[in-house]
C-alpha cells in the first residue's frame, strides 16, 4: 500500500511534496562540517589541533587500506573455507570466525597484538635465525593492523558465505549438469552472481574498518586519535582536540560512502531486475 | 544407454524419496516419468546425471558406471544434458554466453566454433535473434528453449527434462513441447518428467508411472492411460485425466 496525503482542496494523493523527500539530514551535516572547517581557519587554537592531528590521517588510511586488503583474504580463505567437503578445513574456519565475532573488539586487540602476535615471532624466529640469520620483528603500528585484519576476515568471511549462499543452487546444478567442475562452477557462475551482493557490504566494512583504526590507539600508534588524545592531553584544548579529529572522521566517512552509493548503483543499472 | 538398478535415495536417513528403482532405458528411446508430487519423480530423474546421489544402487549411462568412485563425473556429465523446470540460466551472461561457456570450458571449442554451434542450435529452437540478449528480458518460454539449446550444445547423448512446462504460462508451453518433440522425432534419447499427457501420449515410447518413491507401472503410454494394471496408477489417471 502506497503513503497518502491530503492536498489544500481536500483530495487525497500518493504525490509527496518536495520538502518531505529532501535529504536534509545532509544540509544538517555539511552545514555542521562547513562551521567545523571555518574554525580551523580562523581559530588558532583550532588549527593548532588540525596542525597535530592530521599527520595521523596518514597512519589511519596506510592501516585502514593493508587491513582491509589483508582481511579480503582471510575472509575469502574463511568464507569459502566455511563450505569445504573437507571436514577439517569446515571446522577450522567456522572456529576462527565464531571466537573472533564473539569476542568484543578491544579485548583482542590486546590479546592478539600483545600476545598472540609476540609469540607468533618468536616461535618464528627460532627457525628463521638458524636458517638464515634474520628476524622478523613486527611494529605495534603492523601488529595493531594485523589485529584489524584477524578481526574483520571473520566478518567479511560471512559476507561471502552469504552472498554464496544466496545464489540459488539451481545455478550451481545447471553449471554442474553442463560438465562444469565444482571449481569452475563457483568461478564462472556463482562468484560473478554473488559479487553483486557482496561488494555493498564490503564497502561498509572497509567504513568500519577506517573508523575501528582509531582502537590502534590503544597500542600507542600515533593515528588520528592518538593524536588527538596527545594533544588535547598536553594543551588541556579538550574540545578543540577530539571536535577536529571528529570533523576529519566525519569527512573520510561521508566521502567514501558517497563512492560507495556511486559504486553500487552503476552495478545495479548493469544488470536492473534478474531473473 | 541408461540403467538404473535398485537405485534408493533416503533424504537425512529417514525420508525415502526413491525406494529401490530398476529402470533401462534404450538408445533413441522417450520415456516420460508421471505420478504425483512427491512421488520422487525428479529425484529418479536426478539421479541418471547424479545431481542427487543415490544412497544405494548402482547408475550406467552409456556403458560408464557413475556411481562408480573411479568414474570422471565431472567429464560424463556434459553427456547427459538436463533441462530444470526453473530454467536455471545464468542472469549474469547472454544468450551467447550462456551457450558458449560451458562448450568452452568442457568441449575446449574455439570461440568460433562454439559460436557456430551456439547459433545453429539457437536456430533450432527458433530463436536466434536473441543471441546478445539477457535471460530476463526473454519470456518464460524463449527462456526454456535457450536452456533446451544451451544442453544441446554440448551435443549430449541424453536429454533429461525436470518438469519442463510447469513454470511456464499456459501460452508458452506448446512452444516448448514442440521443441521437445522434434528432437524425439530425431531421434534422442530421452527421459521426461512432465504433467503434460499429450506429450506423453505424442511423444512417448514408455510411459512410467511412481508414487511413493516406487515405480508402479512401465509401459507403452496407450496402455497405461487406457488400460492400467495396477489400482494405484488407475487411481492417478481417474484423478488428472477428463
Amino acid at each position: 500500500m502506497s503513503d497518502y496525503r491530503s492536498t489544500r482542496d481536500g483530495r487525497i494523493t500518493d504525490e509527496r511534496p518536495w520538502w518531505d523527500t529532501f535529504p536534509w539530514w545532509s544540509v544538517i551535516i555539511i552545514a555542521v562540517l562547513v562551521w567545523m572547517g571555518w574554525q580551523i581557519v580562523i581559530d588558532e587554537d583550532y588549527a593548532l589541533a588540525w596542525e597535530r592531528i592530521i599527520p595521523g590521517l596518514g597512519l589511519t588510511l596506510r592501516s585502514t587500506v593493508y587491513a582491509f586488503g589483508i582481511a579480503l583474504v582471510i575472509a575469502l580463505l574463511a568464507g569459502t573455507g566455511q563450505m569445504s567437503r573437507n571436514v577439517v578445513v569446515r571446522n577450522v574456519a567456522r572456529t576462527y570466525v565464531e571466537f573472533v565475532r564473539g569476542i568484543p573488539m578491544l579485548p583482542l586487540i590486546f590479546t592478539v597484538a600483545l600476545i598472540i602476535v609476540p609469540e607468533g615471532t618468536d616461535l618464528l624466529n627460532k627457525r628463521l635465525e638458524d636458517w638464515i640469520g634474520w628476524e622478523l620483528s613486527l611494529s605495534f603500528e603492523m601488529r595493531a593492523t594485523i589485529t584489524l585484519a584477524v578481526i574483520y576476515g571473520a566478518y567479511m568471511a560471512e559476507i561471502f558465505r552469504g552472498g554464496i549462499q544466496s545464489i540459488p543452487p539451481g545455478q550451481t546444478e545447471a553449471g554442474r549438469s553442463l560438465g562444469l567442475t565444482r571449481r569452475q562452477t563457483m568461478r564462472s557462475v556463482v562468484l560473478p552472481q554473488a559479487m553483486r551482493a557482496i561488494i555493498p557490504p564490503m564497502g561498509n566494512d572497509f567504513i568500519a574498518i577506517l573508523k575501528d583504526t582509531s582502537l590502534l590507539s590503544v597500542l600507542g600508534a600515533l593515528e588520528i586519535t592518538q593524536r588527538a588524545r596527545q594533544f588535547s592531553a598536553s594543551t588541556f584544548k579538550f574540545r578543540e582536540g577530539y571536535f577536529v579529529s571528529a570533523f576529519i572522521y566525519l569527512c573520510l566517512t561521508l566521502g567514501l560512502s558517497v563512492l560507495l552509493g556511486i559504486l553500487e548503483r552503476r552495478m545495479t543499472r548493469d544488470r536492473k531486475g534478474e531473473r | 544407454m541408461i540403467r538404473l538398478t535398485g537405485v534408493s535415495k533416503t533424504f537425512d536417513r529417514t525420508i525415502h524419496a526413491v525406494k529401490d528403482a530398476d529402470l533401462e532405458v534404450a538408445e533413441g528411446e522417450v520415456v516420460v516419468i508421471v505420478g504425483p508430487s512427491g512421488s520422487g519423480k525428479s529425484t529418479v530423474l536426478r539421479c541418471i546425471n547424479l545431481l542427487e546421489v543415490p544412497t544405494t544402487g548402482t547408475v550406467v549411462v552409456d556403458g560408464y558406471t557413475l556411481t562408480d568412485a573411479a568414474t570422471d563425473l565431472d567429464h560424463l556429465r556434459a553427456e547427459v544434458g538436463m533441462v530444470f523446470q526453473q530454467f536455471n540460466l545464468f542472469p549474469h551472461l547472454t544468450v551467447l554466453e550462456n551457450i558458449t561457456l560451458a562448450q568452452r570450458m568442457v568441449r575446449g571449442r574455439s570461440k568460433e566454433e562454439a559460436r557456430a554451434m551456439t547459433m545453429r542450435q539457437l536456430e533450432r529452437v527458433g530463436i536466434p535473434d536473441k543471441a546478445d540478449s539477457f535471460p530476463r528480458q526473454l519470456s518464460g518460454g524463449q527462456q526454456q528453449r535457450v536452456a533446451i539449446a544451451r544442453s544441446l550444445a554440448m551435443e549430449p547423448k541424453v536429454m533429461l527434462f525436470d518438469e519442463p512446462t510447469s513454470a511456464l504460462d499456459p501460452e508458452m508451453v506448446k512452444e516448448v513441447l514442440d521443441v521437445m518433440l522434434e528432437l524425439a522425432t530425431e531421434g534422442m534419447t530421452m527421459v521426461v518428467v512432465t504433467h503434460e499427457m499429450g506429450f506423453a501420449k505424442a511423444a512417448a515410447d514408455r510411459l512410467v508411472f511412481i508414487d511413493e518413491g516406487e515405480i508402479v507401472e512401465v509401459g507403452p503410454p496407450e496402455e497405461v492411460f487406457t488400460n492400467p494394471s495396477h489400482e494405484r496408477t488407475r487411481a492417478f489417471f481417474d484423478k488428472i485425466l477428463y
